[in-house]
């Protein structure tokens, strides 16, 4: 077990805290740097599409795992992020410029919700949000003279300083360092008053206002927050998809970013990651295991849902920190061999109570 | 507790009498009876042996365990019986009812009247019986209704047993205006509004959630330009939270300190 | 003008007075009790005091301000702290990061800044990071500053809530039954920490007690309530002897 002697207060606030974590993220950022050169175009274009996804989930994360509100629509900021980028690069706008704008979009769209959601706790959001999303889906289907409908849009090609973007690799990169800059801003918020406002209203209301947060402020906040990097996502995914169509944001993907966020372990960056890889990953995990199974069962259609639906139930009901959770219970145990004991971990269970007026 | 699978719970209900009816050729009421009787079973196991694990987590948890669940059952569903739609025969299947100048359909009115018996069977339930009395006592307080000797445990498997054999019910009611398939489910989702907008907890309030939104889709799908329909009851539902953030008939209160 | 001068206070809930007509006076720098039996309106009254609740009808001036329509949020940068009956901590933060969010209210910088964290932001944290720690120093919390609150024993996390408000920089701090559910030298030990808050940091206390021992210690003047109404108000030794005072905790035939 390693025990840091802290000599300075910076050494909390500083992301890396020691030497090995300098080492191991130092080493992590030289091979994503590097997979390029040794990834083919197919597993390149998966790990842009993981990155993609990562991002996302950063931003969901921030908004479930932190601030403690639900949202099952945040498909529909990937929408968002994705149509205003498209729309904007098809105008004639700068990749740059247009990514900005996409983020600023979704981010103000995202404080309309949560402006609009204040009131709103629990299942009631979880639920307004699921609405919103469903809206959205109907608005960009219908809306054919701006999005085309389902006839779809074709997403222009970007160009970077004045060079293309044709290449995987050049993707590869854009995401790369939009990924790198979100965790980080992400990490800076964490650790300044504005994250620890978040995460005061997620764990209590009320003693949050009476330290005098604003929770209208802060909630509103959090969801643009959210919204804007879940729209930097959308803007990437664009041109990963190449032609945008309504059925591309449904319910379904939604449940995806929060599978994301919940196998990966709410409440931490790094889980983001993890889920990310598994999301990522599963299509492949998926098709390789058809190979395998009867063609009557491989071939049905509604197989991948399934599946999804199947990860996140036994997820919840066995591992409910999800992946980093299970990461930090096997590095327990090794540290604290043989004095492990399971109910270290024990969680505390709440009992459901409703305050009736009857 | 909340269930997103209660769509699914129905459209279960639905193909399950599809079988029993469709291609077992059991008499129609006897067929009715069993796939409510086998939902209901259904239901009852799928707390004892799935649902009881998360009590006393998050309400996330919970959210998020039927929102998987509804994906199972669909692709369940989808191996057994297929992607393609069903029809469903009834002994009343096109013939229509005249009341003086308005003119139902058998199928319509029996979606009708099977509604209003539920909800006063169930209404009547709920304040009536101790069962029913010991299961309010259990949605609000868990540890109180523990303490003064409800068996908790068993009471949210009966609650979800009825919950499920009510699903089954309004998918057989469904069933012949909307062909059984998979994805029907989805209105699922407009029940949840209509719960919504009446408050948890309220049947009546539920019922007359469910009105507002059948009737504005009417009204959107006459007055407004195509693709308002659809959207109408998702505005509503919005509409409704903001106005009443807990429902219209709200009991739920501010956290006491 | 008295430091917090609540006037004419009122409420009801469903019909019934939980607050009725109450008016004390808290002059700075004094040790204020309130008491009274279960149901007396006491947390009610603080909930009014601190903005969670909204009154039917009376006042609550602060400093010469009146701040009896402003939300909790907007009293808390005013200099007034509070804790909570049942204790309200962040359960999934750490000692430490529960006593930086105290300090909400002496931010400076902005979410933006926040984002890409400038060299202000941190010279802002190391500034929030020194004051917290005086605090730990104050309350002997050392040696649970990294541990979360959902692992602590009651004890540590009502010591933790007295912290929290600290951080604050209150000129008037609530507490809402500090020694409730302690042990006796956990709750000798509130006795003091209170006297030193009040005397050292110069922190004007209103606290609502049961325990008799801890206010006649502590406290320089104690109001009685019952039923919503103040039934006696004075020092503590003549509180106790008040004949409204013993009916109302032992009932009056």
């Amino acid at each position: 077990m390693r025990f840091l002697f802290k000599t300075h207060y910076n050494q909390d606030i500083d992301h890396l805290k020691h030497g090995g974590d300098r080492f191991w993220y130092g080493l992590l950022l030289v091979l994503a740097a590097a997979a390029p050169a040794a990834l083919g175009t197919f597993y390149l274009g998966e790990l842009n599409l993981v990155m993609i996804y990562a991002i996302a989930g950063v931003g969901l994360m921030l908004l479930v795992g932190y601030t403690g509100q639900v949202s099952l629509g945040h498909a529909a900021f990937l929408a968002i992020g994705a149509y205003t980028h498209s729309l904007l690069l098809g105008a004639g706008l700068p990749f740059l410029l247009s990514i900005v704008a996409a983020v600023l979009v979704s981010a103000l769209v995202g404080a309309g919700v949560g402006w609009i959601a204040l009131r709103m706790t629990g299942i009631y959001l979880a639920i307004a949000t699921l609405a919103f999303a469903m809206l959205t889906e109907q608005t960009i289907s219908r809306a054919e003279w701006l999005t085309g409908g389902f006839r779809g849009l074709a997403v222009p090609q970007a160009s970077l300083f004045g060079m293309p973007l044709t290449q995987g690799w050049q993707h590869y990169y854009v995401t790369l360092t939009l990924l790198v800059v979100t965790l980080l801003a992400a990490l800076n918020i964490l650790r300044s008053s504005t994250g620890r406002a978040m995460v005061a209203i997620r764990d209590s209301e009320i003693s949050a206002e009476s330290v005098g947060i604003n929770l209208a402020v802060y909630k509103t906040l959090a969801f643009a927050l959210s919204a804007g990097i879940t729209g930097l996502a959308g803007a990437l995914f664009a041109h990963r998809l190449g032609y945008l169509s309504p059925d591309a944001f449904t319910f379904l993907i939604s449940l995806q970013l929060l599978l994301m966020v919940v196998v990966g372990g709410v409440g931490s960056m790094r889980g983001v990651i993890y889920g990310a890889l598994f999301i990522g990953f599963l299509p492949q995990l998926l098709a390789i295991a058809r190979d395998t199974l009867p063609p009557q069962i491989a071939q049905a259609p509604g197989l991948e849902p399934g599946i999804f639906g199947l990860i996140l139930v036994l997820v919840i009901l066995f591992e409910p920190q999800g992946i980093f959770g299970r990461w930090l219970k096997i590095k327990s145990y090794f540290q604290l061999f043989p004095l492990y004991r399971r109910a270290t971990h024990r969680r505390q269970k709440t009992y459901l109570r409703t305050e009736r007026l009857r | 507790m909340v269930n997103f699978a209660q769509g699914d719970l129905m459209m279960l209900g639905a193909f399950v009498a599809v079988t029993l009816i469709g291609d077992f050729g059991l008499p129609w009421v006897l067929g009715l009876l069993l796939s409510v009787l086998a939902l209901a079973v259904f239901g009852y196991l799928l707390d004892a042996f799935v649902l009881r694990r998360v009590l006393g987590e998050p309400q996330f948890a919970i959210v998020m365990l039927t929102i998987g669940l509804g994906f199972i059952f669909r692709a369940v569903a989808g191996l057994v019986w297929g992607y393609d739609p069903q029809s469903f025969p009834t002994p009343y299947t096109g013939k229509s009812l005249r009341v003086g100048e308005v003119v139902v359909s058998y199928e319509n009115f029996a979606i009708l009247l099977g509604t209003l018996i539920l909800c006063v069977v169930l209404f009547l339930f709920f304040r009536r019986t101790r069962l029913g009395i010991a299961m309010q006592a259990t949605s609000q307080n868990q540890l109180a209704a523990y303490y003064v000797g409800i068996p908790v445990k068993r009471v949210f498997s009966l609650v979800w047993a009825i919950s499920a054999g009510v699903a089954a019910v309004a998918g057989i009611l469904l069933a012949p205006v909307s062909l059984v398939q998979p994805g029907m489910g989805f209105i699922g989702i407009k029940a949840f509004a209509a719960a919504v907008i009446g408050g948890f907890g309220s049947i009546p309030g539920a019922l007359l959630g469910g009105w507002i939104i059948g009737i504005a889709e009417q009204f959107a799908g006459v007055y407004l330009p195509a693709g308002f329909q659809e959207m109408s009851a998702y505005g509503i539902l919005i509409l409704a939270l903001i106005l009443r953030p807990q429902g219209l008939f709200a009991q739920i209160q501010r956290k006491k300190v | 003008m008295s430091y917090l001068a609540v006037e004419d206070l009122s409420i009801s809930f469903g019909g019934i007075r939980a607050v009725d007509h109450v008016s004390f006076d808290v002059e700075e720098g004094e040790v204020f009790a309130i008491i009274g039996p279960n149901g007396a309106g006491k947390t009610t009254l603080f909930n009014l005091v601190s903005g969670i609740y909204f009154p039917d009808g009376g006042s609550v001036r602060f400093a010469g301000r009146d701040i009896t329509s402003l939300p909790a949020h907007r009293i808390a940068p005013l200099g007034l702290a509070r804790t909570f009956q049942n204790i309200e901590l962040f359960e999934h933060a750490t000692v430490l990061q529960n006593l930086l969010i105290g300090r909400h209210v002496h931010r400076r910088s902005s979410a933006l800044s926040h984002l890409l964290f400038l060299p202000a932001v941190r010279r802002e944290e190391l500034e929030h990071r020194r004051r917290v720690e005086d605090v730990i120093d104050l309350l002997e919390l050392a040696h649970y500053r990294e541990q979360r609150i959902a692992n602590l024993p009651y004890g540590v996390r009502k010591v933790v809530e007295v912290g929290r408000a600290l951080c604050l920089e209150p000129k008037l701090l609530l507490l809402d039954e500090p020694t409730s559910g302690l042990n006796p030298e956990e709750s000798e030990d509130m006795g003091f920490w209170i006297e030193d808050i009040n005397r050292d940091l110069g922190v004007t206390v209103v606290m609502v007690a049961h325990d008799m021992g801890l206010v006649s210690r502590v406290a320089g003047r104690v109001l009685a309530l019952n039923e919503g109404r103040v039934i006696a108000e004075g020092s503590p030794a003549e509180v106790q002897k008040n004949p409204a005072v013993v009916d109302a905790y032992l009932g009056a035939d």
